[in-house]
């Protein structure tokens, strides 16, 4: 009985989560289409499409009339044509993504990484990650927009972050080239920094990383010791057998783990909670309605794949800030099913797609 | 289904992420084996006891190694959650890796004899001074005082897949007092497993042990965090650790048999040798002789060698009469026969192997691909196919001066160098690019157990240190 309460609580909460993405879809549609609020590229664009958006677009699955996004669109400017004339006045940050060869994709921002993360914040426990607490930011910086989302988390919670600089494409150019001792001590460079303020601030009682940046630290200290409560881990591939190896050994089963997975195209994606029955698998839901994720055939994209398949994801981006239809990512992983957390598909076991000639250097960052 | 754990310090630990191994032939998995993350290697490692063989004397773990090869040959031992017999060992080895029955019998009796011999392997390397050194930390040789301290705090070996019989190199490390952490190869986890489980039941401790079957990533983070290690791969592979005094490569042998002059015009009396030296193991070692140098009669020497190569065929891997290993991946062979395709579509060098056999090199049985031997006739030294190596039967045949082999020969793990001309033997003798020099009509495979193998382990381990101590 209560099974069947529960199976049919989740079917309606999919449903309700259904009509909410088709209403946002419709919104977001129509907000960037109009001449009044658009941006200059989906304007222009439109003028190429054989539908009127405005009109033809009612649905999440109507967005299916668009053709696939092109992540040459992304590469270079001018980038005031991604701008939405409604924000035409506010100040607009520019984040990248990738970048160690060539031009880097860029997205503009002027309020979407503080939603986004204040949004996620809503799904951290204030036991692990306590209110006024202090943070680490130990991860990308630069043109990543991961430095100042974690900071705005942080003050969001009402702490302070401390930052430190680090340069994924040099660790990228290091991997390449083959210098694997100076990869290292660029690590060791950006991991001291990171224990000096761990031990100079004892008001830091959460921490911001990247698998191997925790793992370097882990292998210096226990963050346990230090006061820490919770890590909020991401930014490169997380396997299974890593957080398994994170919550046991290096946080010791003491430090609440939060596995992440986000970009600067999607946002950032909610993990579903942890459960031993997924026997560590990471699976991640995005942030509906305002990014949504399915996992597709990479031979046809159009074809999303059974529950359990592997498949490259599909990313389709619905902000007023970013529009961004049917945009095949540089990761694969497996169809998962909705949860009651998350009334929408997930995805486990991201990782780069395989699918490329050139296979993708994460960094060992 | 079967499962090979990790062993961390010697305990079986299962991981959330395996890989499976099938079967060459059928496709069947056989075993599912625990895939260590890199972090795992590297904390694992750091919190090694490197002392933890030092409470036993070189003798009393040259004993316990002794009576491990009985263990290794006869014994059933412990395999993850169940047990290993001898046969079920040479059935799975053989299972996996596509090598013949018989072959895999050969190498396990060569791992064998390298924990039976111990005492001479171990002798070989050290040049046969008290041993008892070891023990003390210092001690009198032929009247002169000798001390040594361990730098190869915690020794690793990143192996491969091609042949059990590598595993004999890394095994004295244990009676030289280092604790070992393996990474074994994809396909062949079993020789180190079994290798380990018979030393811990003769009475090493198993904390001397680590066994982390892991990708590229964990391959390096041993390599980076142990103090002194093997290395095992191809070029490019080897390629980073160049100049890595604490790792010891063990990359491509680019083995050569080399004529003199004097010995040319009797090419016939050295064809046995030769083929034997090209096709032993399968032809799948570093120590198979990959090409023939001569100073005249190349063409004949070609013709006669590749008639013989032709006659051994793919057979399934339980024949008897096997001598060739399957591909496990048959894509493998695939892309090494395309590669010798091209390499001979300028028409200036022939594979007279398959001229002779009549039938393409890349032959398959069922779902199983072979490569059968292959003999180019190359005539220039420079030809591109004339100094490659491939993991078949295969060799080149090149005439050049003797001369000028010394130094065009390249790097070249073992010369067997079939000549009474004292210059050319002075010449090799001298030259850095060699490795091992056998003079006169050896095989390249045939290994000395008292010699070192691509750099003494001892060496590598250890280091002389000046002492003086006050008389009492």
């Amino acid at each position: 009985m209560s099974e069947s309460n529960t199976a049919g609580n989740l079917t309606d909460k999919v449903q309700s989560a259904k009509e909410r993405l088709d209403a946002h879809t419709r919104e977001t549609v129509a907000w960037h289409f109009d001449p009044a609020t658009g941006c200059p590229f989906w304007l222009e664009y439109a003028k190429t499409l054989d539908f009127d958006p405005r009109k033809d677009v009612q649905s999440y699955a109507d967005l299916n009339k668009f053709p696939w996004f092109e992540d040459e669109w992304l590469r270079g400017g001018p980038v005031r044509r991604w701008v939405p004339k409604a924000f035409a006045d506010k100040p607009v940050y520019v984040f990248e993504t990738g970048g160690s060869t060539g031009i880097p994709k860029s997205r503009i921002n002027i309020n979407d990484f503080r939603t986004d993360y204040e949004n996620f914040s809503d799904t951290l426990s204030d036991a692990a990650f306590p209110r006024g607490a202090d943070w680490l930011m130990l991860g990308p910086s630069g043109p990543r927009r991961l430095r100042l989302a974690i900071e705005h988390l942080c003050q969001h919670r009402g702490g302070i972050s401390f930052c430190v600089d680090m340069d994924p494409r040099w660790v990228v150019k290091l991997i390449k080239s083959g210098r694997v001792r100076e990869m290292h001590e660029y690590k060791d460079h950006v991991v001291n920094q990171g224990l000096t303020l761990l031990k100079a601030h004892e008001g830091i009682q959460c921490v911001f990383t990247t698998p191997k940046l925790l793992e370097a630290l882990c292998e210096r200290v226990s963050l346990a010791k230090l006061g820490i409560k919770g890590v909020f881990c991401g930014g490169t591939q997380l396997t299974a057998q890593f957080h398994r190896f994170a919550r046991e050994e290096l946080l010791e089963g003491k430090v609440e783990f939060v596995p992440t997975y986000g970009n600067t195209l999607m946002g950032l994606a909610c993990h579903k909670p942890f459960d031993p029955a997924d026997n560590y698998s990471v699976i991640y839901h995005a942030p509906l309605p305002r990014a949504v994720t399915h996992v597709v055939d990479p031979d046809e994209p159009d074809r999303i794949v059974e529950y359990g398949e592997l498949g490259r994801v599909r990313l389709t981006t619905l902000t007023k800030e970013f529009f961004m239809p049917r945009f095949l990512e540089r990761d694969e992983g497996v169809r998962t099913p909705p949860c009651a957390k998350y009334p929408w598909d997930g995805v486990g076991d991201v990782r780069p797609f395989s699918g490329f000639a050139t296979p993708i250097i994460e960094g060992v960052y | 289904m079967l499962h090979i754990p990790i062993l961390r310090q010697g305990v079986p630990y299962e991981s959330v992420e395996k890989t499976t191994l099938v079967h060459h032939a059928t496709g069947e998995p056989v075993a599912q084996v625990s895939q260590a993350n890199s972090g795992m290697l590297r904390r694992d490692i750091v919190r090694m006891n490197d002392a933890v063989l030092e409470r036993f004397t070189v003798r009393e773990l040259m004993d316990m190694t002794r009576k491990a090869a009985e263990l290794f040959i006869g014994g059933t031992l412990p395999l993850g959650d169940g047990a290993q017999s001898f046969d079920d060992y040479i059935t799975q080895l053989s299972a996996t890796t596509g090598m013949p029955i018989g072959y895999c019998r050969r190498n396990a009796q060569k791992i064998h004899k390298v924990l039976d011999d111990i005492e001479e392997v171990v002798t070989g390397l050290t040049r046969g001074f008290d041993l008892s050194i070891l023990d003390s930390g210092y001690g009198k040789h032929d009247g002169r005082t000798l001390s040594f301290y361990r730098e190869g705090r915690i020794f690793g070996a990143v192996l491969p897949s091609n042949s059990p019989g590598v595993h004999s190199l890394w095994i004295p490390a244990a009676v030289l007092k280092a604790p070992i952490v393996l990474k074994p190869g994809r396909e062949e986890p079993w020789t180190p497993y079994r290798v380990i489980e018979a030393l811990a039941a003769a009475g090493v401790p198993r904390e001397a042990f680590g066994f982390y079957p892991t990708d590229h990533g964990g391959a390096g983070e041993l390599l980076r965090s142990v103090n002194r290690s093997m290395l095992f791969g191809g070029g490019a592979t080897v390629k980073p650790y160049e100049n890595d005094p604490a790792v010891e490569l063990h990359g491509p042998g680019y083995s050569k048999i080399i004529l003199g002059a004097d010995a040319a015009d009797d090419w016939e009396k050295y064809v046995d040798v030769m083929v034997g030296s090209i096709e032993a193991n399968g032809g799948r070692s570093c120590i198979n002789c990959s090409a023939i140098w001569t100073p005249k009669h190349g063409a004949k020497i070609a013709g006669a060698v590749a008639k013989k190569l032709a006659q051994r065929k793919a057979l399934p891997t339980d024949d008897p009469d096997a001598v060739l290993a399957a591909f496990a991946n048959p894509v493998v062979a695939e892309q090494i026969d395309a590669a010798i395709t091209q390499g001979l579509r300028d028409g200036s060098a022939v594979d007279l192997a398959e001229k002779h056999r009549g039938t393409p090199r890349l032959a398959r049985i069922g779902r199983c691909a072979f490569l059968q031997p292959a003999l180019i006739w190359c005539g220039d030294r420079e030809h591109p196919l004339a100094n490659r190596e491939f993991l078949f039967p295969y060799a080149s045949v090149v005439e050049c001066p003797t001369a000028e082999m010394p130094s065009t020969i390249g790097p070249s793990l073992i010369v067997t160098a079939i000549t009474k001309d004292q210059t050319l033997i002075k010449a090799l003798m001298d030259s850095p690019h060699v490795d091992r020099l056998n003079v006169g009509a050896i095989p390249t495979f045939q290994i000395s157990w008292d010699q070192p193998h691509e750099g003494n382990l001892f060496e590598h381990l250890y280091r002389q240190r000046a002492f003086q101590i006050e008389a009492a």
